[in-house]
């Protein structure tokens, strides 16, 4: 079996008995840009200081117990930086001979810090930034995206509430770009699945302090007046993603209706309630490694490192681009506690997954929903579709 | 009409003990349901301890086995009265077991730690403790007794303990998440099932009990999406011609030829079918329907579902004695 098995290793194909591979060493990072933000609505959403790198402790515990059984090491260092030190960071792993690089980033430091990694053959992992155009126009063969995308997300909303037969929405949306870029993916979303977006508005950022002891009462008396007087709807869309309303909105409507998007049930990637699939065994061991709940940033940076480990395990190599080849094969999958094998679209480096659609304390659904079906596969009927995207990196 | 009764009464005479019992562990009920193999009735539904979720029986079918999951122990049961007996120590978060066929020992899947315990049944005392992948779950043992076979669901292989010194041997790559494993009576083959790669991995096993994967088996239903097709649990007929595939949320155990390792058959369970066991007789199969709360009863001649009992809430493991 042992000589059977080697040609099929040079191959790149992995061996099944009594495997003895050649000891593999591989080293990673996860690079961490920490913006000056405003506090967020609810305290729950504190940013934790070990954000994202916990996820990264777990998946190192994870491969190298994998690893302990076939000669693989793996080895994670991890790196917060202000934004103006990001370059500077990125540098510093490139020249530590760092060739596999999660990224928490927004679009354009990513993209910036992508094309550095990239001229030295490196591999950068997306955990974090969801906008769309980095799967489209200005995707980039050496960045993957583990992070789902806007257009994900809200076609995970727009599933869910066709499937409720919610087909009128009421759009509230934000002020600021990122608000105005989901809620152009909100339309896209209705667009697709057939959705009617009945009435449609902004709520402008006052900007300033947005949590004060009185808050309250302003916002119970100001809301029901913003939202008054609208076409009749299902339900109302939020597209917040600078966090300052959408929180606010769910029982402060001026029409009794359910919210979802940035307030009400939100589309995530995963959350520290889940308990389906086996993920209950995620959580005790997060929980036990960190002392606190999963948020989606470690469940991203430990899925993006498990991809790294599985594809480790099975093509042998510490190889960056032998590395990116597997995952983007048809032979790579990956179970990640959502119920199904996670894989990646080949044509744009994005990893199909199912969104979980989450209320703050359990999992009320996950999309994609029953009858939405595709010729690929069902988890493509969430995100840009080959047809629809731009991206030609990888052809 | 009395050579008809002549004949029960032999048969009676071969088999002494006919009124038979399965036992459930009911995950969210923390409850065994006991159910009659033959009138098919609940008997009884007693606490189990917290997140009940392996079950197995003593040899000799006087003690009932339990993983209290969340206990960190395993409970045992008098199979007659239904009494709780001393627990056996199990290390955290026993999942799924196996015991050797002397009695003596049971092997522990310890889903949280990375561990497969060696508990003694006897002296009630932890012999050895080996590290294994990422959530161990599947347990299986050879006949000879000589091989536990542990799979590790996020790590993905099948470890091949032996018995004698409790030291890993062999380790075989499968699909993601395995969640079973099962040796064919005459040891000579093994059956891996893995949930979300959607395969059953078949080994020839060697002489000295070496693997050698020789196929995955993969499955088809039109009408349900791939995806839902999650092999779980695993049992094969005592002369090897039939394995039996548990597929989870596609509602379905698979039938599947063991000299051709093709699916034959597809028979509907109840909603989320995971772990299966056969009635001692091997006359019927029973199933763990999680969703739907209820086991379902397969005859195996024909191959067809002939009941459904409901039981607790979240069945999740099956165990029979006659």
């Amino acid at each position: 079996m042992i000589r059977m098995c080697a040609p099929l290793l040079a191959a790149g194909l992995y061996c099944m008995s009594a495997l003895q591979a050649a000891a593999v060493e591989v080293e990673a990072a996860v690079l961490r840009i920490d913006y000056q933000r405003l506090l967020p609505i609810s305290r729950y959403d504190l940013k934790a200081e070990d954000l994202g790198f916990a996820g990264a402790a777990l998946a190192d515990e994870d491969n190298n117990t994998t690893g302990s059984f076939l000669g693989h090491t793996f080895e994670t260092q991890t790196v917060a930086t202000a934004p103006d030190g990001a370059d500077a960071a990125m540098d510093a792993l490139l020249a530590d001979g760092v060739k596999l690089i999660v990224v928490m980033a927004e679009a354009e430091d990513l993209l910036r810090l992508t094309k550095k990694a990239a001229a030295q053959d490196a591999i950068v992992f997306n955990a974090t930034a969801p906008d769309t155009s980095l799967r489209d126009q200005g995707c980039n063969a050496n960045l993957l995206h583990i992070a789902p995308s806007n257009q994900m997300k809200t076609d995970a909303v727009a599933q869910f509430a066709k499937w409720k037969q919610w087909d009128r929405w009421f759009l509230i949306y934000g002020s600021n770009p990122a608000d105005l870029a989901l809620a152009e993916s909100y339309r896209r979303s209705a667009r697709k699945f057939g959705a009617d977006i009945a009435e449609d508005r902004m709520f402008e950022d006052p900007g300033g302090a947005r949590r004060t002891d009185s808050g309250h009462v302003m916002v119970q008396r100001q809301l029901p007046l913003d939202t008054q007087g609208a076409s009749r709807h299902d339900v109302v869309i939020a597209a917040d993603a600078t966090d300052y309303f959408a929180r606010y909105l769910s029982y402060n409507l001026w029409d009794p209706r359910p919210v979802m998007g940035s307030g009400g049930l939100r589309p995530v990637s995963f959350h520290g309630a889940h308990e389906a699939w086996g993920a209950t065994q995620f959580q005790t061991r997060f929980e036990a490694l960190t002392r606190r709940y999963v948020q989606p940033e470690d469940y991203n940076v430990w899925l993006a490192l498990r991809v790294v480990g599985e594809a480790v395990t099975r093509a042998s190599t510490n190889d960056p681009q032998a590395l990116r080849d597997y995952v983007l094969s048809d032979a790579f999958e990956l179970a990640a506690f959502k119920g199904q094998a996670v894989t990646f679209r080949p044509w744009n480096g994005q990893l199909r997954q199912p969104i979980i659609l989450y209320d703050g304390m359990i999992t009320v659904s996950v999309s994609p929903q029953d009858g939405f079906l595709h010729q690929v596969t069902s988890l493509d009927t969430l995100g840009l579709d080959e047809p629809e995207s731009a991206c030609t990196a990888f052809q | 009409m009395k050579q008809f009764l002549l004949a029960t009464a032999l048969a009676t005479l071969a088999v002494p003990a006919l009124a038979g019992k399965a036992f459930v562990t009911n995950e969210r009920g923390n409850t065994v349901t006991v159910v009659d193999t033959e009138t098919w009735e609940v008997l009884e539904e007693f606490s189990a301890g917290n997140r009940p979720r392996g079950i197995t029986v003593s040899p000799d079918g006087k003690h009932l086995y339990v993983c209290a999951s969340d206990d960190n122990l395993v409970r045992v049961f008098d199979t007659e009265t239904y009494e709780e007996l001393p627990s056996l120590p199990s290390g955290p978060d026993p999942e799924l077991f196996i015991i050797e066929p002397s009695g003596k020992r049971l092997y522990i899947a310890n889903e949280d730690d990375n561990l497969v315990t060696v508990t003694d049944t006897e002296s009630r005392t932890i012999l050895a403790e080996v590290p294994v992948g990422v959530e161990p779950e599947g347990m299986g043992m050879s006949p000879d007794a000589k091989w536990v076979v542990n799979t590790s669901e996020t790590t993905n292989m099948a470890h091949f303990i032996s018995t004698e010194d409790y030291k890993i041997k062999h380790n075989v790559l499968v699909d993601q998440r395995p969640r079973y494993a099962q040796y064919t009576d005459d040891g000579t083959r093994l059956f891996v099932s893995s949930e979300i790669g959607g395969t059953v991995s078949v080994m020839d096993i060697a002489e000295d009990g070496a693997p050698t994967l020789i196929k995955k088996i993969g499955f088809e239903v039109p009408g349900v999406l791939p995806e839902w097709l999650q092999p779980v649990g695993v049992k094969v007929t005592p002369d090897g011609s039939r394995i039996f595939v548990a597929l989870g949320p596609a509602n379905r155990v698979a039938v599947v030829d063991g000299e051709t390792l093709e699916v034959d058959k597809y028979i509907m369970t109840g909603q989320r079918v995971w772990q299966l066991d056969f009635t001692p007789d091997n006359k019927y199969l029973l199933t763990t329907n999680g969703n739907s709360n209820d086991i379902t009863v397969i005859d195996v001649d024909q191959e067809k579902a002939i009941k459904s009992v409901q039981v607790g809430q979240q069945p999740w493991g099956v165990v029979t004695i006659e």
